[in-house]
């Protein structure tokens, strides 16, 4: 199980988390400038990289914050 | 009194016979092929298969970066069936069961296709109703599946507690008799048999790490063993699909979790069909030496690791209690768990790229192996003749643009 560095609690087990992908996705300045590739780009692309990954997580059986960390996804990992 | 019998060394009658042997060649990379497959899991082998049987492709290699088939084929739950709700699903899970029918004679290998049927439990009246619209929508597809009550399950499966007074009481089921399961290893030493036999070069540690290109066009890939030519290039390398696909700039919609499973020890054959559960999420078979073989849904986050968390184990052996009381004192013996890739709309991506001469199959999340046939047929197609199947025709790259998803979410009953 992960332990799971909530800034406001410390670390705790995954269990108390939900995961939210991948961090700082921008909704778009000008949806309706979009073509339909950059919509379809930004409704279903993420990052998907092995190794460092910004992510979302909310601490919903804690503080039910929400926060961004940075977790190695082949180690598991998190950046302090 | 008689003697002891002597311990020595038994007579040569009597001794195991010797391991057989190898079913395949093993070969070092040429510099140039007309065809590169980058995976030999059982979707690259049998990729490999069709495209040297239907197409008359020899000059084939087959690049795997770990041992042959050593990545989700080996540590699936092997499960088959076709019971896929929408009508692009149903049309290439049913062809995948034709051909799995088909294969045992056709490779003349018995890898113990098991068409002992699969349960896919239901537990809430919503679900009910999902359930029999599924079975309707297969009826109307020709796939054999159909719904059943709690006294039919008792019947089909009567380890399984159906009492009404359970959490989450059994309300019914569809049923799929041809569904079942197969000996995924010997699927796989099957397809890389016939394959060799063909020519087809099978090359273990030798891991594809980015592309030759010439504009537009994919010309080779570079690897641990150096660049090699291609005239076609096709993906088959399940979670690690975007890693590859990034290094050309070309972004999937893909997202790579750990999947895990386990088994029980040996046990003698008490579980006679597959049962899976999707509202307590579980799914559970018998394996043919004897151990119960388990498995729930992916961890939420991202994972290249071959490891999941331990709740989700704690998760599904807590269900499959409740599912399966007689299981109460079964010890787990094994866990793993793999990297499987998973698209938006919970569907495969297999077709063209935008790069000529590279094609993708992946995105087949959790549950690949039950399709493999198909796969490797639709995609030997594709490679060849540079356009899609009819069967593979809906899945493209190009459908998260113009919104023609086969969103199979929750509809496909657990997924597996
Ligand atoms: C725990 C678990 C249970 C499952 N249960 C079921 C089930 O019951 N039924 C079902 O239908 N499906 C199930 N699946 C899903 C199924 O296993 C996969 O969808 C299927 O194996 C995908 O086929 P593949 O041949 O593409 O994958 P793989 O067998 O993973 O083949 C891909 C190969 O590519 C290789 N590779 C990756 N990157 C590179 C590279 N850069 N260079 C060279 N080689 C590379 C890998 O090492 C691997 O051998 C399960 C999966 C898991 C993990
Ligand atoms: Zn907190």
């Amino acid at each position: 199980m992960l332990q799971i560095p909530c800034p406001w609690c410390g670390n705790r087990d995954e269990v108390e988390f939900r995961y939210g992908g991948q961090a700082q996705v921008a909704y778009p300045e000008d949806p309706v400038a979009l073509s339909d590739a950059e919509w379809a780009e930004y409704l279903f692309v993420r990052a998907n990289p092995r190794g460092r990954h910004a992510e979302r997580w909310v601490h919903s059986d804690g503080c039910r914050r929400w926060f961004d960390v940075v977790r190695d996804t082949a180690t598991n990992e998190f950046a302090s | 009194m008689r003697s002891r019998p002597s311990r020595s060394i038994a007579p040569k009658a009597e001794r195991l016979p010797d391991p057989p042997a190898r079913l395949w060649r093993s070969a070092d990379p040429k510099r140039t092929y007309d065809v590169v497959i980058v995976g030999a899991g059982g979707h690259g082998l049998a990729t490999a298969y069709y495209l040297a049987a239907e197409h008359g492709i020899r000059d084939i290699a087959v690049l795997e970066r770990g041992w042959l088939a050593g990545g989700n084929m080996a540590r699936n739950t092997t499960i088959i069936r076709s019971n896929y709700l929408l009508d692009e699903s149903a049309a290439l899970y049913g062809h995948a069961l034709d051909l799995w029918e088909r294969w045992p004679g056709e490779l003349d290998y018995d890898f113990l296709l098991s068409q002992r049927g699969v349960l896919n439990l239901v537990h809430t009246e919503q679900e009910v109703r999902d359930a029999r619209r599924r079975a309707f929508a297969n009826g109307l597809n020709g796939i054999d599946a159909e719904f059943v009550g709690p006294d039919e399950i008792a019947e089909l499966c009567p380890i399984l507690d159906v009492s009404p007074d359970r959490r989450y009481p059994v309300l019914g089921a569809t049923w799929q008799a041809r569904a079942g399961i197969a000996k995924h290893d010997h699927v796989a030493w099957a397809l890389a048999t016939r394959a060799s036999e063909f020519g087809v070069d099978l090359i273990e540690q030798c891991e594809v790490t980015g592309f030759v290109t010439d504009g537009d066009r994919v010309v080779g890939v570079r690897t641990s063993r150096g660049d090699i030519a291609a005239g076609r290039v096709g993906l088959a390398a399940a979670g690690r699909t975007s890693e590859l696909t990034e290094t050309l700039g070309l972004r999937i919609p893909l997202q790579s979790h750990p999947l895990q499973a386990l088994v029980s020890e040996l046990l003698e054959q008490v579980h006679p069909c597959v049962v899976m559960s999707n509202h307590v999420h579980v799914y559970c078979s018998q394996a043919h030496k004897g151990e119960l073989v388990l498995g729930a849904g992916i961890d939420s986050y991202n994972g290249y690791g071959q490891r999941g968390s331990v709740q989700v184990i704690e998760r599904q052996m807590a269900a499959a209690l409740e599912l399966f009381p007689i299981f109460a004192r079964a010890h787990v013996i094994r866990t793993w768990a793999g990297v499987v890739d998973v698209t938006p709309d919970a569907s495969p991506i297999i077709g063209p790229t935008p790069f000529e001469g590279l094609f993708v199959n992946c995105g087949w999340g959790t549950g690949g192996f039950k399709a493999t046939p198909a796969v490797g047929r639709v995609f030997a197609h594709t490679v060849a003749t540079g356009s899609p199947h009819p069967l593979n025709e809906p899945y493209g790259l190009e459908r998260f643009r113009t919104g023609a998803l086969i969103d199979e979410h929750g509809a496909a009953a657990v997924a597996h």
